[in-house]
């Protein structure tokens, strides 16, 4: 798949070719494609949104008087189920992986143009029946399921829910495919797998997650149909099940499932800090195989959700030392991209804003997580508003962030246009301080034994609450805004040139947006962050 | 609203452990997370763009630095784990003379029953200072006791048996919820633990008058239901024998033993043909879904009364 040569002229760029619906809706262009599934998520995203709005506005009085206890019950229900199949677990992979693994190794395209475009598909079609379920009335089993709840008590539109992450499952059973059968075969000559940028390594990694843990979701939500539809006793105890089989089944897949979303925040990370401090990556060997590490020991820590279940003392604590051992090499990542900076030369433009702000509040998730990693401390907080502010410490603090950092990083890649800056760097800050305003409320919210799920809570709750609902609107400000400036940029943008921040990468080589081939001449192929040397 | 509260109550014996170690668990991570804060507020105005900090030479001893942060990062965790299992272990680990209360959990209830037959819905009346052992299981999904002026917590199944142990040491009422989603109104399955001295305890049992204890309900059980027919000291039929059984260990027919808990004998009633004792035939009909969990706590209680003293592992009053 090597580029072209020859062409002395410069081809058209992939979003001014052919640009009418049907070509956008049967194109084979991984960048086309991860345009699509940008509007996607961003549609997704935006609901889930709506949903977690009601959420917090409910919270603001004890007694819960805006929703009714099933409203609410459904809403967090939808807030889950969304944000986490139709939002954050392909987030990052479907747009920047999408769009950038070719340019990255070189290659013309993914290895599977048409799968590439059947998932997408497949992922809408998930998404359909998601918001079916949400029209016919809503679900109400958490984004849990957790049985025998589901499958014998509740009287929502499990099915339809169920059907729909079934579905949206092999669209990421697909991308993962796609990914690791490009990485192998797809390279440059020369391109050897320790010279490859840590976002590709992080694709890599999370698609093999993605193959191995996805189709145990899979299972498992058929067998949740099975007992629901045709009674066979599986997890209810009643028709002779075992109802904690189905949270080792759940959480076998959805603990690797942490891994799938930050990740890839990982990789994006890496590429950002590296090239705002103007430095190759500390530990880049290192960076690889913690990478490794945490995609294989992740799929043995899963025990870690179910320290007050009801399985044994003996299981808790082996689950307990891997969760342990797990949370080494995200450690050594923090620690190397603040070694990074060391002797770098660092300019504070909007992405590497994002970077510094998932430093911080991934670290900050994760060091709680260590706190819910031990078992003794993990009982007085589970399912208490801890766990919640930790996990979004993680997931929104360092995945959302990542991945809005890594659009403004590439958004003139894709583009070919310069966002405001100003705005940019204004909308980071925000964020910032209205996600430690929402969520660190919550963490003491937790210690104080609020449980989550809760539709009205106890009087003395309140204050923090109300904290965290004040938070929440101030995010909801920085999340709309790069929706406008970065639509704005669009039409009245600056041209932003090919390599507007100076970076390494391959993808910087060639023109923006790319050509619907990628190169029109074949990219020089260096380490990845070769920032000591020249600019070609 | 009543202004910032920024701790539980601490209520239990094992509660001021706990804190210890969870004050201990955020104050590492404090130290941490300033550590790389500074580091990287001090590196980002150092090299920022344009400052005149050299930059010539780089670090040579990569190797080094990735080992020795890694080590000192899995030293640090394996501390936090082995006091964690320290504590863990005895959260899992009731004193022997801890009294038994038995607790049925349902959409959107709890059902408290004592062993004096005093029975409650939503409260939890137990002695300051003596150690309480719940048995717990619920009659639909699954719920989760939990008392955070306790620290503790302990999801509630349906179809088996669950536990969970705490000594109060502070007198009072405390906030009793589920943590566990249940459906509907799991927000308003909440109650509470109602801690008072021992003498007001035992005067609050009394005035509650109970026609029956809990096992002489079982015994009524025993007999009414037909268990009596060929467990009874005179039937003709040759079924294990139930004297003396609570806390012994039990041999069964694949060559495996068990310890005859409350879990077992439940189980035992439920599902007769999970664990067959050895020399017996598997004749015994399954009761399942003819008893509710109320009638089996019944007569668990009374199987338990029937076993000898020095054998007695949870003694009821």
């Amino acid at each position: 798949m090597s580029a072209i040569d020859t062409a002395a002229l410069p081809a058209p760029n992939f979003l001014a070719r052919d640009d009418s619906l049907i070509a956008w809706l049967t194109t084979r262009d991984h960048k086309r494609i991860a345009i699509l599934y940008t509007l996607g998520i961003t549609f997704f995203f935006f609901l889930g949104g709506a949903a977690a709005t009601l959420v917090r506005l409910n919270l603001i009085e004890p007694t819960g008087t805006l929703l009714s206890a099933a409203t609410y019950n459904k809403s967090f229900t939808f807030h889950g189920v969304v944000m986490v199949w139709f939002f954050l677990l392909p987030s990052i992979p479907v747009t920047l992986g999408n769009f950038l693994l070719p340019l990255m190794i070189g290659a013309r395209d993914l290895a599977f143009p048409r799968i590439n475009l059947a998932s997408w598909y497949l992922y809408m079609l998930g998404g359909l029946f998601t918001i079916a379920a949400l029209l016919a009335g809503g679900v109400d089993t958490g984004w849990t399921f957790y049985t025998p709840f589901s499958t014998m008590f509740a009287n929502s539109n499990v099915y339809l829910v169920v059907i729909g992450v079934f579905v949206a499952g092999f669209s990421t059973i697909f991308t993962g495919l796609n990914f690791i059968v490009t990485t192998h075969t797809m390279r440059m000559p020369g391109l050897t797998w320790f010279r490859l940028p840590l976002f590709v390594w992080a694709m890599y990694t999370v698609s093999l997650v993605m193959v191995l843990a996805t189709p145990v979701l899979a299972m498992t939500l058929a067998l949740i149909g099975l007992e629901r539809g045709a009674g066979v006793g599986i997890f209810d105890p009643a028709l002779g099940g075992d109802p904690l089989l189905f949270q080792h089944l759940f959480w076998f897949y959805s603990h690797p499932a942490v891994y799938i979303m930050i990740l890839p925040a990982m990789g994006v990370i890496s590429e950002i800090v590296a090239c705002f401090a103007r430095r190759r990556v500390f530990g880049y060997t290192f960076m690889t195989y913690s990478m490794l590490g945490i995609g294989a020991v992740g799929f043995l820590v899963w025990g870690h959700h179910m320290f007050v279940s009801g399985q044994s003392l003996y299981a808790g604590i082996i689950f307990s030392l891997l969760s342990f051992c797990v949370a080494v090499p995200s450690a050594i990542k923090v620690f190397n991209w603040t070694a990074t900076l060391h002797k770098g030369d660092i300019s504070f433009d909007a992405p590497m804003l994002y970077a510094l702000g998932f430093i911080g509040l991934f670290m900050f998730g994760g060091m709680t997580g260590l706190i819910l990693a031990a078992p003794a401390l993990d009982v007085p907080l589970h399912d208490t508003y801890f766990v919640i502010a930790h996990f979004h410490y993680v997931m929104v603090g360092g995945s959302v962030m990542a991945y809005l950092g890594g659009i403004h990083y590439w958004w003139p890649k894709i583009t070919g246009r310069l966002y405001s800056e100003g705005w940019a760097r204004f909308a980071a800050i925000l964020m910032f301080f209205g996600f430690n305003l929402t969520f660190f409320p919550q963490y003491m919210l937790g210690y104080l034994g609020m449980p989550r799920r809760y539709h009205s809570y106890l009087p003395e709750y309140q204050l923090l609450n109300i904290l965290s609902s004040a938070g929440a609107s101030i995010l909801a400000v920085a999340y709309l805004l790069p929706i406008a400036y970065l639509l704005w940029s669009l039409r009245y943008g600056a041209r932003a040139g090919d390599n507007p921040w100076n970076a390494r990468g391959l993808e910087w080589q060639t023109s923006s947006p790319p050509p619907l081939e990628n190169f029109t001449r074949r990219p020089t192929v260096r380490e990845a962050y070769a920032y000591d040397e020249t600019a070609p | 609203m009543n202004g910032l509260h920024l701790m539980p109550p601490v209520a239990s014996s094992v509660a001021p452990r706990l804190d210890a170690l969870f004050w201990f668990a955020v104050a590492l991570c404090a130290v941490v997370a300033l550590g790389v804060f500074a580091t990287i507020v001090f590196l980002a105005v150092r090299y920022r763009r344009g400052s005149n900090a050299s930059r010539a030479g780089g670090s040579g001893r990569t190797l080094t630095i990735e080992l020795s942060w890694t080590f000192v990062s899995f030293a640090l965790f394996i501390a936090l784990f082995l006091w964690s299992l320290f504590l863990f272990t005895e959260l899992h680990t009731p004193p022997r003379d801890a009294q038994t209360i038995y607790i049925v959990a349902k959409q959107w209830m709890w059902k408290t029953q004592h062993p004096g037959g005093q029975r409650e819905i939503n409260t939890l009346h137990v002695p300051l200072g003596k150690p309480m052992r719940l048995i717990m299981t619920s009659q639909d999904v699954i719920h989760s006791f939990y008392v955070p002026a306790f620290r503790v917590k302990q999801d509630v199944l349906p179809g088996r048996y669950t536990q969970l142990w705490f000594t109060a040491t502070r007198a009072g009422t405390f906030p009793l919820f589920c943590t566990q989603y249940c459906g509907l109104d799991h927000a308003q399955m909440i109650g509470s633990v109602v801690v008072m001295a021992p003498a007001d305890y035992a005067h609050w049992l009394r005035r509650q008058g109970t026609p029956s204890t809990l096992a002489q309900t079982g015994a009524a059980l025993f007999r009414s239901r037909g268990c009596s027919g060929c467990h009874g000291t005179n039937a003709a039929v040759h079924a294990p024998e139930l004297h003396g059984l609570f806390g012994r260990a039990v041999h069964l027919s694949d060559g495996s033993t068990v310890i005859a808990d409350e879990r077992y004998l439940r189980d035992s009633i439920m599902l007769p043909n999970l664990q067959i004792v050895a020399g017996f035939a598997p004749i015994m009909p399954s009761f399942a879904g003819q008893l509710d969990e109320d009638e089996v706590l019944a007569l668990v209680a009374y199987l338990k009364s029937l076993a000898t003293p020095e054998q007695d592992l949870g003694a009821s009053p």
